[in-house]
């Protein structure tokens, strides 16, 4: 029953990965990536490498998440292209 | 995020959630030779819940007991805390980092001397993380503006 799991986890994994390109808002783009990290963080938890997806927690969907949104904070919201 | 945003709940929550997300830390770092985890991923816990008081409070307010002059300190304390350890070892007369060399100080099984080494090791990996989070985050959110005085 394992891989039906990793299959629903890669499929809202690509629609994670697709949206936070594709959304025009980027705090919300960033939101979206924070939850890609976070699915892929449990991804290489059910692979086995358990310290691989604590660095991923805690700087993936943690730190840079902040980081992002620090930074969208000084500058538009809004994408031109 | 920079200046005062008086809510009394999120303020309330942080003062809650933030002793227990560094006690957590604290916890990753100590055990992190034998379970998930290290100096690397604890720093970065640690930094999250210093990032998460620079978002609910006052940048100032902070200021105030965690300057850019003691943050700098700490980056640099880490780094030589992991060069004085590596160097010791090679006073003792063992390679650079191998910890077996403590034997000569500590007389104990070899296992436990090199447990204890990578602890040293990792708490000044984790006190050099944690430094540099924050840092980057204050230059990033104030365009390194903040140790002027300008915001």
């Amino acid at each position: 029953m394992i891989w039906i799991m990793e299959i629903l986890i890669l499929t809202i994994l690509l629609i994670c990965a697709l949206a936070a390109i594709h959304v025009k808002d980027l705090l919300s783009s960033a939101i979206l990536l924070g939850a890609y990290s976070f699915l892929m963080c449990i991804l290489w938890a059910e692979m086995g490498a358990v310290d691989v997806a604590f660095t991923e927690a805690a700087v993936g969907a943690g730190i840079s998440t902040a980081f992002f949104i620090g930074a969208i904070y000084q500058t538009t919201r809004r994408t031109k292209d | 995020m920079i200046r005062l945003y008086n809510d009394l709940i999120i303020q309330t929550v942080c003062r809650i959630m933030i002793p227990l997300i560094q006690l957590f830390a604290f916890y990753v770092i100590a055990h992190g030779h034998y379970s998930p985890g290290g100096g690397f991923q604890g720093g970065c816990i640690l930094g999250a819940s210093f990032i998460l008081m620079l978002i609910a409070y006052d940048i100032n307010w902070i200021k105030r007991r965690f300057s850019e002059n003691k943050n700098v300190i700490l980056i640099a304390l880490g780094v030589f805390i992991y060069a004085l350890v590596g160097l010791l070892c090679i006073l003792l007369g063992k390679e650079y980092l191998n910890y077996s060399a403590f034997q000569k100080l500590i007389p104990i099984d070899i296992a436990r001397v090199r447990a204890l080494g990578t602890l040293i090791i990792e708490i000044g990996v984790g006190i050099t993380v944690m430094a540099v989070m924050v840092s980057i985050f204050l230059n990033l959110t104030t365009f390194g503006k903040h140790e002027k005085g300008e915001v």
